[in-house]
């Protein structure tokens, strides 16, 4: 079975290269290869977590080494997998949701002439994802790191011909490489420390290492978390990345990119468990970004800047389970699973209203398109109600076990997470509410003679049914005797958390705050119409408008601070190094330029010269003599 | 005799050639001065043997004697070409080796 393993990743490679270098013979076809590729990587991924299923949950991990890959001396990197319970859980997200996307990109995409190429960038986003998912060793994850981000690069500027797409991508890349320097350097620290990156070895050796030495691979290794799945302080490019087609954006924020943060920091638990500092440091960035996120998601007339910023805030929900340590892990990914069903539901249908909708964006111009998008209705509604952890859906198991986690943190620091995820919670409740009252109820904002809404194809409703069931029982079936819990505590290991307030007290608050939320939403949105351009707003509307100034801190502190800093290095060059140099020589020109005097061409002159010089040595001779 | 005094006339015959060379422009009488130095050198060193009793310093009176002669033949053929050329021997006329 363990040789199966390389295939999951081959597939959409393979896929990616066929796709890439097929050129335009395979115009017609690209999108059905792209699919089935990716649909046979699922189809791989589910017999062997059959497999899995029938082993016991002590030996079900598998193992698979393909070939050593830069052997230098005593530096070792192989190419090998490892499929353990957390990695199965990931590839089946990867390429159930991908595979979701791919088909309803099918129908989105086609009318673009490049359809092909984008079936092989997803492809590519695919094995790239998986590779970093199933990588038995950090370099090898690194590969899958930067391969997720070249493609995110390649999916979010597609459309280049649009300055501002091309732009994003370019700011997603940058963003990305800052995170990706603190991994880098996190993975250069852990060999030189444990004298290799393999995930058994250095988890195994990390009482060996010294607790700074600790601190700084977990706060390395979130720097690198937060770049991937945009996190405060670098969350700056998710907004942006939207300038992607819609099924990018989906893929992106549900099954791969932004994940990966999460199963960076859960699947180098061991670190983090030994470095209470690094822990800290999570756990404050989980929750300033949950509620930064949040506030963007509130303010944005953008329906994809909308669920983007709600994305932000649930990857924060995640950070600050897996910061939590054991007793969060297990419900980070749980979330993150069921966000990958909803959140990939509600950018699905996102690009379903704007598919009929002639591309148009703003939130605003929409209103009761209920009527006319029933499926898109009903399964958005499906995935709204999820993400606010509407009792029964998917979202209220996972978010709910998050903040009572959270809360059992324990001490002050326990009260202030806690609060902070119920008031997240509140936030999402308000603004996902806001999204669906614009979107689906209300009256309508557009013109009749242009705009002719309609629902959109098979192909497209069918993916989006899919995840709204996903949406619907997939919290659910997981909390059974907390099936996916016990699935994943060979990983990840499992403690109960001890909760200063009990579950049910959290359950009564989560459902509190949610119909506040609602209620407020339902009283700004729903009671009263809806302008159709958006009224100045409060100082922290137009705040978080603008990404709460996220930008405007970039440009003024990195950017500014980065040119000053050069024009003080160029100065300083300039004046110094420069300086010394030229200085050195202009002496050298001017005392040449004394000498040359001497050059007199008057033979007479060289001859007193050489007379002289002969009495000097004859007088020093006599004097060394005397002596 | 003293072989002193044959010191001293060296001297003064080797003085009054450096004072030639580096006072006198015209260039056979600066080429003459030049000899006259080396002359004196040679009195000195035939001096010099005949006080120490060994023969060192004969032979390299013929050394220079040889070298001088060569050095007459070259420097004679430059200092002809040089007044064929510009019409004069001055050696402050030709100072051209110059910045």
């Amino acid at each position: 079975m363990e040789n199966l393993i390389a295939l999951l990743v081959a597939a959409p490679l393979v896929g990616a290269a066929l796709l890439l270098c097929g050129g335009k013979r395979l115009d017609r076809t690209g999108h059905l290869i792209g699919t089935l590729f990716s649909v046979a990587s699922f189809a791989l991924g589910v017999v062997l977590f059959a497999d899995m299923l029938g082993k016991g949950a002590g030996d079900r991990a598998l193992h698979q080494q393909l070939f050593t890959w830069i052997p230098v001396g005593g530096f070792r990197a192989d190419i090998a997998f490892q499929l353990d319970q957390l990695s199965m859980t990931f590839v089946l997200l990867i390429t159930g949701v991908g595979s979701l996307i791919h088909i309803y990109s099918i129908g989105y995409m086609e009318h673009d002439e490049r359809r092909r190429r984008f079936f092989g960038y997803l492809n590519l986003f695919l094995a790239a994802m998986l590779l970093l998912v199933l990588a038995d060793n950090y370099l090898l994850l690194y590969a899958g790191w930067e391969g997720v981000g070249l493609a995110s690069y390649l999916l979010i500027g597609f459309w280049q011909h649009k300055p501002s797409a091309a732009t994003a991508a370019k700011k997603a890349f940058l963003v990305n490489r800052v995170g990706d320097m603190g991994l880098s350097i996190a993975i250069m620290l852990m060999f030189t420390t444990f004298g290799t990156f393999a995930f058994g070895p250095v988890f195994a050796a990390t009482d060996r290492a010294g607790q700074g030495t600790l601190t700084a691979l977990g706060l390395l290794l979130l720097l690198g978390a937060c770049g991937k799945s945009a996190q405060v302080p670098l969350q700056s490019w998710l907004g942006d990345a939207m300038e992607g087609p819609t099924p990018v954006s989906a893929l992106i924020h549900a099954a791969t990119m932004v994940t990966a943060g999460v199963y960076l920091i859960t699947r180098s638990g061991a670190i983090f468990n030994a470095a209470p500092t690094a822990q800290l440091a999570v756990v404050v960035v989980g929750a300033v970004t949950l509620l930064f996120g949040a506030i963007v998601g509130c303010a944005k007339d953008d329906i994809k800047k909308a669920l983007a910023g709600s994305t932000m805030s649930q990857i924060g929900y995640m950070i600050l389970a897996a910061g939590l340590g054991p007793i969060g892990y297990a419900f980070a990914i749980m979330h993150l699973v069921t966000h990958g069903f909803f959140k990939a539901g509600l950018f699905l249908g996102a690009g379903s209203v704007m598919h009929g909708m002639n591309d148009e964006v703003d939130m605003r111009r929409y209103g009761g398109l209920r009527k006319y998008m029933p499926v898109t209705f009903i399964t958005f509604g499906l995935g709204y109600l999820a993400i606010i952890g509407f009792p029964g859906l998917s979202g209220f198991f996972s978010k709910d076990k998050i903040i009572e986690a959270a809360f059992a943190r324990g001490g002050t620091e326990g009260w202030i997470l806690g609060g902070a995820a119920l008031l997240g919670a509140a936030i999402t409740a308000f603004y996902m509410t806001r999204v669906m009252l614009m979107t689906f109820f209300g009256e309508k904002r557009w013109d009749p003679a242009e705009v002719h809404p309609h629902e959109s194809p098979k192909v497209m409703t069918l993916p989006m049914i899919v995840l709204a069931f996903g949406s619907v029982f997939a919290g659910g079936l997981f909390s059974i005797n907390e099936a996916f819990v016990k699935w994943l505590e060979p990983v990840t290991s499992f403690a109960h958390g001890h909760s200063p307030v009990s579950a049910t007290t959290v359950t009564a608050a989560t459902m509190v705050v949610l119909v506040i939320g609602v209620g407020i939403a339902w009283g700004m949105y729903g009671r009263k119409p809806v302008p159709a351009l958006a009224p100045r707003g409060s100082l922290l509307t137009r705040a978080a408008r603008r990404d709460l100034l996220q930008d405007d801190f970039n440009h003024v502190v990195f950017v500014r601070g980065g040119q000053e800093l050069t024009g003080t290095l160029v100065q300083l060059d300039r004046s110094v190094v420069d300086g010394a140099v030229n200085g050195t020589a202009a002496a050298m020109g001017g005392l040449s330029g004394l000498l040359r005097q001497l050059q007199t061409g008057f033979v007479r002159s060289y001859a007193v010269q050489m007379l002289g010089g002969a009495a000097v040595l004859v007088a020093a001779t006599l004097l060394m003599r005397g002596v | 005799m003293n072989p002193v005094y044959y010191l001293y006339l060296a001297a003064l015959l080797f003085t009054i050639g450096a004072a030639g060379v580096l006072i006198r422009r015209n260039a056979i009488v600066v080429f003459m001065c030049i000899e006259l130095m080396l002359n004196a050198c040679n009195l000195a060193f035939v001096t010099f043997s005949r006080m120490h009793g060994n023969l060192d310093g004969q032979i390299i009176a013929f050394f220079t004697m040889v070298v001088a002669a060569a050095e007459v033949v070259v420097g004679l053929a430059i200092i002809v070409s040089i007044f064929r050329t510009r019409h004069t021997a001055s050696v402050d006329d030709a100072s051209l080796m110059k910045l």
